[in-house]
């Protein structure tokens, strides 16, 4: 569980983390979504204790990072997986890792078994992918067998299988009863894996709802209608408050009906529909609205706090 | 995470543990600390040979020689190696980003670095005190061509061996002390030339009066007044001047310390 109350960091003018709360419960994943630079390393970072917010305040499993007396086995993160030296073996970083809070030494193996890197765990760290620095700093995430798991862009640099892997490993996780906080860029891929959303755009709280909530809201269908008389329909819809705009070729591209209801309000008026067509906003065009309107019309929160 | 297991406390004696497992993994670090070794007894012997073949002619140079001085001659450029390394052990955590996941483990912060300076200045005094002894005993053997040798046995002698092998120690301490203070690289080796010779440059643009006073009180000066066999009037007491060195790089320490809890990492 993190709780973060009214988080703020401030670098000189600029806001990068500005009064974010919000809860991350266990069971189930939480996908961290914002743009770059939208403040979700900045934020994973604070609940680390690596950062001091300006403001605010943000506690792990109850108390703030810094004062558990066992932190790996409160939190395993992955921030950079870049962060290792690039001389040292993998085995040997994970076993310096778990002499810091006497964690036995057989734990390095089985973590490195269960990330896949048993091969190559005894090379130097440095010549390591992108791919394989993740699985590295995934693997340096899991060792305290920890009740929360932080996540920072796990899936860049891994490749397709990879990416199935990460997925399946955050829904076990996360099915175990552990917290599981993930951020993300790619709308596209915390929708496939995390069960409720927290949504960020330059610092600010955008949405902090369930996945499928934030998908239907933030990317209503839109249905394709063409007619032989589009003026016409285009009057019949005005005249029932329902919102549509010209989508070229005589076509209308109207919301907030179902295909079947744009049908028979056609019909019922002698219209004839030449195609009719539920068609689905892109995941990510979706993502981009959201985060770009939120941010310059400060749109209010979709989800507000949970209870 | 339902296994009850005993609580994986953060405690100093694991940190250290764990400083040393990283220290002996980066082949970094082995290699520069096997460079020092050799300027130990490599530069050492190879200054024996220099003063052996051109041996002090009049009694006041011969009276003058101090073999041990020459002998040890390569713990002065040792001293380089062994700070730089220290400050590298610290900056380059920075610089590689590690330093995050070092404090994510140990989040209290202090304890990686008492943890690093432990490890790092015990490795060094142990390994630098057999080539300081084996500088010794070759450059001793090299001078006895011309009798000009000495021995351990002799006042002030093994004193200044073990002294030369605490003090660069002491030198690898301030570096990684600096380099937890300063962060970067650059910085950090630009200030611990600065604090080694930085001082004795300045002092020697003072009145003649006021630099002889300050001079035995400068880091280095002080420092090494306890690698000297022969009492220098002009310097500190061994152990005093070895005592105010000490006291210099825990003024560091403690600053990178206050910073360390203070900054963000």
């Amino acid at each position: 569980m993190i709780e973060a109350r009214g988080l703020t960091k401030r670098y000189g003018d600029k806001l990068a983390v500005d009064g974010l709360t919000f809860t991350v419960r266990p069971g189930v994943v939480t996908g961290f979504l914002g743009p770059n630079g939208a403040g979700k390393s900045t934020t994973m970072r604070m609940v680390l204790g690596l950062d001091a917010p300006t403001a605010g305040s943000v506690t792990v499993n109850g108390r703030p990072y810094r004062d558990h007396a066992a932190p790996l086995r409160e939190v395993g993160a992955l921030l950079d997986a870049r962060s290792v030296h690039p001389g040292r073996s993998a085995y040997h970083h994970l076993l310096a890792l778990t002499q810091t809070c006497g964690i036995r030494r057989s734990r390095v193996d089985e973590v490195v078994e269960a990330v896949g890197l048993d091969g190559v765990a005894r090379r130097r760290a440095g010549g390591f992918s992108l791919g394989m620095g993740q699985r590295l700093g995934i693997a340096a995430a899991l060792l305290g067998d920890p009740a929360t798991i932080i996540l920072d862009e796990p899936v860049n640099g891994l490749d397709t299988e990879g990416i199935r892997w990460i997925r399946s490993l955050l829904r076990g996780l996360a099915a175990e009863g552990r917290t599981v906080f993930v951020s993300s860029h790619l709308m596209s891929e915390m929708a496939l894996v995390a069960q409720h959303l927290i949504v960020i755009g330059k610092g600010r709280l955008i949405a902090d709802t369930g996945t499928d909530e934030l998908i239907a809201t933030a990317a209503p269908p839109v249905v394709r209608v063409r007619s032989a008389d589009p003026a016409r329909l285009a009057d019949l819809l005005r005249s029932r408050e329902v919102a549509f705009e010209g989508a070229g070729d005589g076509a209308l591209a109207v919301s907030g009906l179902s295909t079947d209801q744009v049908g028979r309000l056609a019909g019922a008026a002698g219209i004839t529909l030449l195609e009719l067509t539920a068609q689905q906003a892109s995941l990510e065009e979706a993502f981009v609205d959201l985060t770009r309107d939120a941010v310059e019309f400060r749109a209010p929160v979709t989800g507000g706090e949970r209870p | 995470m339902t296994t009850t297991r005993p609580a994986q406390r953060v405690t100093q004696a694991r940190v250290v543990r764990s400083e040393w497992t990283k220290l002996r993994t980066a082949p970094s670090t082995s290699w520069s600390l096997l460079a020092a070794l050799v300027l130990i007894v490599g530069f050492g012997a190879l200054y024996s040979v220099l003063r052996v073949t051109r041996p002090p002619s009049d009694p006041a140079a011969v009276a003058a020689f101090d073999p041990t001085a020459v002998s040890l001659t390569g713990v002065q450029l040792a001293q380089l190696a062994v700070g730089v390394l220290g400050v590298l052990l610290v900056a380059g955590e920075y610089a590689t980003g590690t330093i995050r996941v070092s404090l994510a483990a140990v989040p209290r912060r202090l304890p990686v670095l008492w943890g690093k300076a432990i490890v790092f200045a015990l490795a060094t005094m142990v390994l630098c005190l057999p080539a300081v002894l084996a500088a010794f005993l070759v450059g001793q053997s090299i001078l006895s061509a011309e009798r000009l040798d000495t021995a351990l046995g002799d006042p002030g002698v093994a004193r200044a061996v073990v002294g030369s092998a605490l003090f660069l120690g002491a030198v690898g301490l301030l570096g990684l002390g600096l380099g937890a203070l300063l962060r970067g690289t650059a910085g950090a080796v630009a200030g611990l030339f600065g604090l080694l010779f930085g001082p004795q440059l300045l002092s020697g643009l003072l009145p003649a009066a006021w630099s002889d006073r300050i001079y035995p009180y400068l880091p280095v000066p002080a420092g090494a007044a306890v690698a000297n066999a022969r009492p220098d009037p002009a310097a500190l007491a061994p152990w005093t001047g070895f005592g105010l060195f000490c006291l210099y790089t825990a003024v560091v320490l403690a600053l990178a310390a206050w910073q360390l809890r203070r900054r963000d990492a």
